[in-house]
């Protein structure tokens, strides 16, 4: 029997790896990027098994908002990251320490 | 059952409406109209803005709370003066921005648009019923200020600091999503009123989840603020990006920081208030701590303000401690006058540049006032202001909240407020002490446009006039706040 403590820790542990996965990495922005991205999709795991045992429909429609702004997200983030690219020649996160103070 | 809208009865959702109309009007017209656009889009912008707020005087007005679309929207007289002001403070930062953005080739109709975008989303939050509108204007306010911070395509720095803003942002969110689905769990509902219902009495000891979900959502609302131990992206970010966005950075978004708090916590999760004011407490005491003493060793001016906003912030946040009416009219107070003079202090930033020359940095204000003696006074305004000096407004802004803090029962902290605001005194009185008492150098002298120099005077002006008849706002934010 799946209960709904299984699910949030799933949740919960995908969420502590994202967090991880950007502090950690000290190599690739588009890794980051991808962090964020399951970031977001272990909050939109949990609204579901919450939507799923309150038996209320809310918490999955606001999956699908948080599906839609996250693409967009993706979208704004990779754009900078090219502007970035442009004018550095890398995509190193070391490389991004000229503001200091 | 609600009653099937009628187009009447989304009046009360005016500014919205009104909002994405005009940010599709600035876009084609800037499309279609090809050369001429650098002259059109500012100014049909501009008139937008004032349509706007007149449409909101008109129709848009609410005697009291009314729910509109199932409780997600939700508009009373609070949200009217929270968007009427941002508005008229967004108006100002673009009137500012104008010539900056013209001498380096940056005129560009996507900036307006973004600014509008931006603007709904600071709306969104301030009308917010629901965790989801609240989401949504968060994002649409924070997507629109990452295109923002990296407008200036050509600046390293900038879009370094556009790439910072970005990722510790999105983690924001993430953090404030993830506090949304525990409460949402535990409460059972998205609408801010259902929630308040539902954590009713629980206090000091909430339930585990609640309580977690409590911890992320502080976690988000600290870094929208910019709240220390979160504040990582402010002083980059301000001083990274253009200054017209700078500019915009710390105006209206401050007062939809507040919203945000001000509908999540003290709204929505009132009932806890026990469990989020002992976070909210550390929080403001380092932001007021740390953003006054690192300021002291800023040599950039911008960075130098992005640190006070820090320290400002936690004044702000000072009166959500408080977690009285009197504390949240303060924190309101605060937010207004803080904004009116951030406006005029970064106003003369982006003024005191010109094409090849950006005045950031703290030795480029050597000597101003034998160049520019106006920009020197109005300068000068705005640092014995924010520094909290009588009879400017920063003064009766501090007083309101070390009032609300004192009648609370929060002596120390009100001890804490008084000692850190000395320290900021500091570097402000620097600034005036280089303006006026340092030789010039060699530095170019400012250009001279009159209209806008004439905006930032009367900017200067509300900064007075408000310090010596601090009555008119006091009772508005009395007025307002149930």
């Amino acid at each position: 029997m799946i209960t709904l403590q299984h699910m949030l820790t799933l949740s919960g542990l995908l969420f502590a790896l994202s967090v991880a996965g950007i502090f950690l990495n000290r190599k690739n922005i588009i890794l980051i990027l991808m962090c964020i991205e399951l970031m977001l999709l272990s909050v939109n795991f949990s609204f579901v098994s919450f939507s799923r045992f309150l038996g209320d429909l809310d918490g999955q429609v606001f999956v699908f908002f948080v599906l839609t702004v996250a693409a967009a997200e993706a979208a704004i983030g990779l754009a900078i990251l090219v502007v970035l690219f442009r004018e550095r020649g890398s995509i190193n996160v070391e490389d991004l320490d000229t503001l200091k103070g | 059952m609600t009653p099937t809208p009628t187009l009447a009865s989304l009046a009360p959702a005016l500014p919205e409406i009104w909002l994405t109309v005009a940010a599709c009007i600035v876009l084609l017209t800037d499309a279609f109209a090809g050369r001429s656009a650098r002259r059109i889009t500012p100014t049909l912008t501009l008139l937008l803005l004032a349509l706007g707020a007149a449409a909101i005087l008109v129709w848009g007005q609410v005697d009291q709370r009314v729910d509109l679309f199932s409780g997600m929207y939700t508009a009373d007289p609070l949200a009217t003066v929270l968007k009427l002001l941002s508005f008229l403070f967004t108006a100002v930062a673009l009137l500012y921005s104008r010539h900056w953005l013209e001498a380096r080739g940056l005129l560009k109709g996507e900036y307006y648009v973004l600014v509008l975008t931006a603007l709904l989303g600071i709306c969104v939050m301030v009308s917010a019923g629901s965790l989801l509108t609240l989401y949504i204007g968060v994002e649409l306010l924070a997507l629109s200020l990452y295109a923002l911070v990296a407008f200036d395509r050509d600046s390293g720095i900038a879009a370094e600091s556009a790439m910072k803003y970005f990722v510790l942002g999105a983690i924001a969110s993430g953090c404030l999503l993830y506090g949304m689905s525990l409460v949402y769990g535990m409460t059972g509902s998205l609408l801010l009123g259902e929630i308040a219902v539902a954590v009713q009495g629980q206090g000091v000891a909430p339930s585990l989840g609640l309580m977690m979900g409590l911890v992320f959502v502080v976690v988000g609302v600290a870094f929208k603020f910019g709240a220390v131990p979160f504040h990582m992206w402010v002083p980059d970010v301000y001083h990274g990006a253009p200054s017209p966005t700078t500019l915009f950075i710390a105006s209206a978004p401050k007062i939809a920081s507040f919203a945000l708090a001000y509908r999540l916590l003290a709204e929505g999760l009132a009932g806890v208030e026990p469990a989020w004011g002992q976070m909210i407490t550390i929080v403001a005491v380092l932001s007021a701590l740390i953003g006054n003493l690192i300021a002291i060793a800023q040599t950039n001016l911008k960075r130098m303000l992005a640190y006070s906003a820090i320290g400002n912030v936690g004044f702000i946040l000072l009166g959500f401690v408080a977690g009285t009416e009197r504390g949240y009219e303060a924190a309101l107070f605060y937010t207004i006058a803080y904004v009116i003079m951030a406006l005029g202090s970064f106003g003369v930033i982006v003024l005191a540049g010109r094409r090849g020359f950006e005045a950031d940095e703290l030795d480029h204000y050597k000597g101003l006032h034998s160049r520019d003696p106006l920009l020197a006074v109005l300068m000068m305004v705005m640092m014995f202001s924010t520094a909290g000096i009588p009879p400017f407004v920063g003064f009766w802004a501090k007083l309101q909240i070390f009032e609300a803090l004192w009648a609370s029962g929060h002596a120390p902290l009100v001890v804490f407020g008084a000692a850190v605001s000395v320290i900021g005194v500091f570097y402000y009185l620097r600034v005036v002490k280089l303006m006026y008492f340092d030789a010039p150098g060699d530095l170019p002298v400012p250009e001279r446009h009159t209209g806008v120099r004439f905006t930032l005077a009367i900017n200067a002006a509300a900064v007075v006039a408000l310090g010596l008849f601090p009555q008119a706002l006091l009772e508005l934010c009395q007025r307002v706040l149930p």
